[in-house]
């Protein structure tokens, strides 16, 4: 048994689901944590909270899951006075048992024994030849301009994609009286249908998949299965004019609409744990590079502990169990008496909800090959408007074939979102130009600031 | 049976690549030994500063040398390396007035080797150049000095010499080298030999461990340099531009690229570990760093930088390189230890080492950088 410190200093990253748990559970232990967060309202992205000014009732916001978002936040709300709560803080690095944050220009250094990494995730993009017009949106992005400030990415919206948001979000916008014009499914029927037994793992949320797209369907909103993206039209004036893309049955099809939200399922943010300098493995499953953990959360480095969608794409629900049962798992390392039956059983949830994502990753896959057929005057990386052209050509020229060589020498994943929504999908390119498998593609380092720090930092301190 | 050549050159650097280019110049068959991919420590992500002055007085005639492949990079490499010759300015501030007599004696010197300084007042430079500060004293302005782009430079002078016939092996850990008879015979990590009666020892942070293995050990320390770069902004900013301090953590430096970045590096170097293979950028010296930026162009405070890193650095005591033949072994030659400023005289460095081992002489003067001046005396 370690000597409980006097205090521990417990720095809890993220205030979403897996956040605030693992808030809860420090706070339940006598533990004052400091919770850090990009946000400027807790709650994380799949229940996040409206600006303070907005009125919408829960049921309107967040669906079926009204009452675990309540509960999520009126949780938070009661540990305010027993927590070091930081909105608005950026972590922009992790180094020497330190973390680093960035306030606008305020910076400040916290020294920790035990860090709860609760970062969440973003969309998980294949690139589009036009993806780069004003109006393309991720779905998460599509899925923030509702809840956050109650407006619709456009007049005619088409949702692209495959997995389980493009239903949930698709049905948030017409549940908010926006106009859907279509949903264009990669993923098969059929795929679906043998996800059965994985999915069976939470028949409840099963059940609300289910629930949605006959929502969407009663709405008149046509939806299409099997599909593959051709093209997104429009121009660099006007911005999104339409959707072109192949049926499940081969016939090519135009839609016309002025926005696009588009995304397959989702990627966990795991630059912070790569800071931290925890080890990662191939997931072949996902096709993800993922930080490795044990069954409590445990990474590979002492005193950093990983839970929620940050670690593995595991929903919502598991990381409110993920995110309590990583700071159990502190706290008892910190020498601080835990319910041991406790994390037996959250141990059991987070294995139920795995099996549930396997049924997923089954139902909805992620359509790898997309990205070797990308034409050569697509843009692969937005920020850097690289082509998939430029990259094969760079491939050609040089040789490389390892993705932080690429990067080196054709930009791919250099701009300010370091490669996080075209990272995957150039490392699919790669492969498939190479002839490898992706694993030995690599992955992109993570390299500070985790996102853009401002050059003025520091400078009121 | 171990595979045989003219000369082996172990560490893929810039300086190795471009030797082994200019080795196949002089015809000799060369085979170019790199522990991980070309160019990736050093000669990759350093500032990319093609800068001559500053540079010690003797070093210019390398400099020279270097500056003329650097204006032909395009026809000689048969690719773009991002090579600007858009000028470099030097300056000191306030409170260091005496740095301005320092840049004068250094012009008139620097002009008798054949580089063109001419020194600008604070408030001239202001004029032409509105971002800088009002700590900003004076400054030395090079028409003829500029950057390229570390990341595409050293790979691309090991492509054309791979295209001449130079063979190439990366993720080739040497682990042995020793002279038998005639020839020296090097060893990778894996067993695999090579044999050449000429080995030319560009590694780097790594030299030390070769030249220690023919009884010349040498004090080199590893570091890391310190760099940032922001999000693209319209490209304006010409020069490259630096600091003249005797302080390392008011030492810094940016150039914009033409995609519209803007490089930042310097203030106090981060550790690098060779024997791991990683440099770390420690968030202390980026935030020196962004710091002494602001005092320097405090307009760039309007933005953000999206990336920053480091890479393997070898430093010698007294800031010059190990360059020239080996003192105990003949057929050995050394050009590593350019402690953070071995960029821009790469190009130089390769085609002089390729001289001096093709033909037994150069007229560059490369006596300052011999490996003798660090022999303990017995």
């Amino acid at each position: 048994m370690v000597e409980p410190r006097i205090i521990p200093r417990v720095v809890i990253v993220g205030a979403g689901p897996a956040g605030t748990r693992a808030a809860e559970a420090c706070v339940q232990a006598g533990v004052r944590p400091i919770v850090l967060d990009e946000g400027r309202r807790d709650g994380g992205q799949i229940y996040r909270r409206q600006p303070d000014n907005f009125t919408r009732p829960y049921a309107k916001l967040y669906g079926s899951e009204a009452g675990r978002a309540q509960a999520l936040h009126e949780t938070f709300d009661g540990l305010k006075g027993a927590v070091d709560y930081r909105p608005e803080t950026l972590v922009w690095n992790i180094a020497g048992g330190h973390i680093w944050t960035a306030s606008q220009t305020y910076a400040d250094t916290l020294p920790f024994d035990a860090l709860l990494l609760c970062t969440g995730a973003t969309d998980r993009l294949m690139p589009v030849k036009g993806w780069q017009f004003a109006g393309s949106y991720s779905l998460g992005g599509a899925q923030v301009a509702l809840k956050s400030q109650a407006v619709s990415i456009g007049h005619k919206v088409v949702f692209m994609g495959s997995g389980p948001l493009l239903y949930l979000v698709a049905s948030q916008y017409v549940e908010a009286g926006a106009n859907v014009v279509a949903v264009l499914d990669t993923a098969h029927y059929s795929a679906r249908i043998k996800a059965l037994p994985d999915l069976l793992a939470v028949p409840s949320v099963l059940w609300n998949g289910v629930a949605l797209t006959m929502k969407l369907k009663r709405a008149g909103v046509a939806v299409h299965n099997g599909i593959k993206p051709l093209e997104i039209k429009g121009n660099a004036d006007s911005g999104v004019s339409g959707v072109r893309f192949r049926t499940g049955a081969g016939a090519e099809q135009e839609i016309i609409c002025d926005a696009v939200a588009m995304g397959h399922h989702l990627r966990p943010e795991t630059q912070l744990a790569d800071l931290a300098r925890c080890a990662f493995a191939f997931d072949p499953g996902t096709r993800q590079w993922l930080p490795k953990r044990d069954g409590d959360g445990r990474s590979s480095v002492a005193g950093v502990y990983l839970a929620g969608d940050g670690a593995k794409i595991l929903g919502a629900r598991s990381a409110e169990a993920s995110g309590r049962l990583a700071a159990l798992a502190a706290l008892g390392d910190l020498g601080l008496p835990v319910d041991k039956g406790e994390m037996a059983s959250l141990r059991g949830d987070v294995g139920t909800y795995a099996k549930f994502a396997r049924g997923l990753a089954k139902a909805f896959p992620w359509p790898s090959e997309q990205a070797s057929q990308l034409p050569d005057d697509a843009i692969l990386c937005r920020c850097e408007g690289v082509t998939a052209g430029d990259l094969r050509g760079v491939m050609r020229e040089t040789g490389a074939k390892e993705a932080n060589r690429a990067k080196a020498f054709s930009r791919v994943g250099m701009g300010r979102c370091q490669g996080r929504y075209c990272g995957l999908a150039a490392a699919e390119l790669i492969a498939a130009e190479a002839g490898v498998p992706v694993e030995q593609v690599g992955r992109l380092r993570g390299q500070a600031p985790v996102k853009p720090l401002t050059i003025a930092i520091g400078e009121e301190q | 049976m171990s595979a045989a050549s003219d000369v082996i050159i172990v560490g893929g650097g810039l300086m190795g690549s471009s030797a082994a280019l200019f080795l196949r110049g002089h015809g000799l068959s060369v085979t170019l030994l790199e522990t991980d991919l070309i160019g990736r420590q050093a000669s990759g992500t350093n500032f990319g500063n093609v800068r001559r002055q500053g540079r010690p007085i003797h070093q210019l005639p390398l400099a020279n040398r270097a500056i003329a492949i650097w204006r032909q990079s395009r026809e000689l490499l048969g690719a773009d390396v991002e090579y600007l010759q858009s000028g470099h300015i030097r300056v000191c501030y306030r409170e260091r007035p005496e740095l301005v007599g320092s840049m004068e004696d250094y012009a008139a010197k620097a002009r008798e080797e054949g580089l063109e300084l001419e020194l600008l007042s604070g408030n001239a430079l202001r004029d032409k150049f509105p971002f800088f500060g009002p700590d900003v004293l004076a400054g030395s302005y090079s028409a003829t000095d500029g950057h390229a782009n570390p990341r595409l430079a050293a790979p691309a002078f090991a492509r054309a010499a791979a295209r001449l016939g130079a063979v190439i092996h990366e993720n080739t850990k040497i682990v042995d080298a020793q002279k038998v008879g005639e020839d020296f015979i090097v060893t990778a990590v894996d067993g695999r030999t090579f044999r050449a009666p000429i080995l030319l020892v560009t590694a780097g942070a790594w030299g030390n461990a070769l030249s220690s293995q023919f009884g010349e050990p040498v004090p080199i320390t590893p570091k890391g340099p310190n760099m940032s770069v922001t999000e693209p902004v319209p490209y304006g900013i010409l020069p490259a531009i630096g600091v003249m301090t005797p302080i390392e953590e008011e030492t810094v430096y940016f150039r914009q690229v033409a995609r519209g970045n803007i490089v930042l590096g310097g203030s106090t170097r981060g550790p690098s570990f060779p024997d791991q293979y990683r440099a770390y950028v420690e968030p202390q010296n980026t935030l020196s760093q962004l710091k002494h930026i602001r005092r320097l162009a405090p307009s760039l405070g309007k933005l953000n930088i999206i990336r920053v890193w480091s890479g393997i650095e070898g430093y010698m005591p007294d800031s010059q390189p190990v360059m020239g033949p080996s003192a105990t072994t003949s057929g050995l030659y050394y050009a590593f230890g350019f402690s953070g400023s071995g960029f821009q005289i790469g190009p130089g460095v390769g085609e002089t080492m390729a001289e001096v081992i093709a033909k037994g002489a150069t007229d560059i003067p490369i006596a300052p950088y011999r490996i003798e001046r660090f022999a303990t005396p017995t």
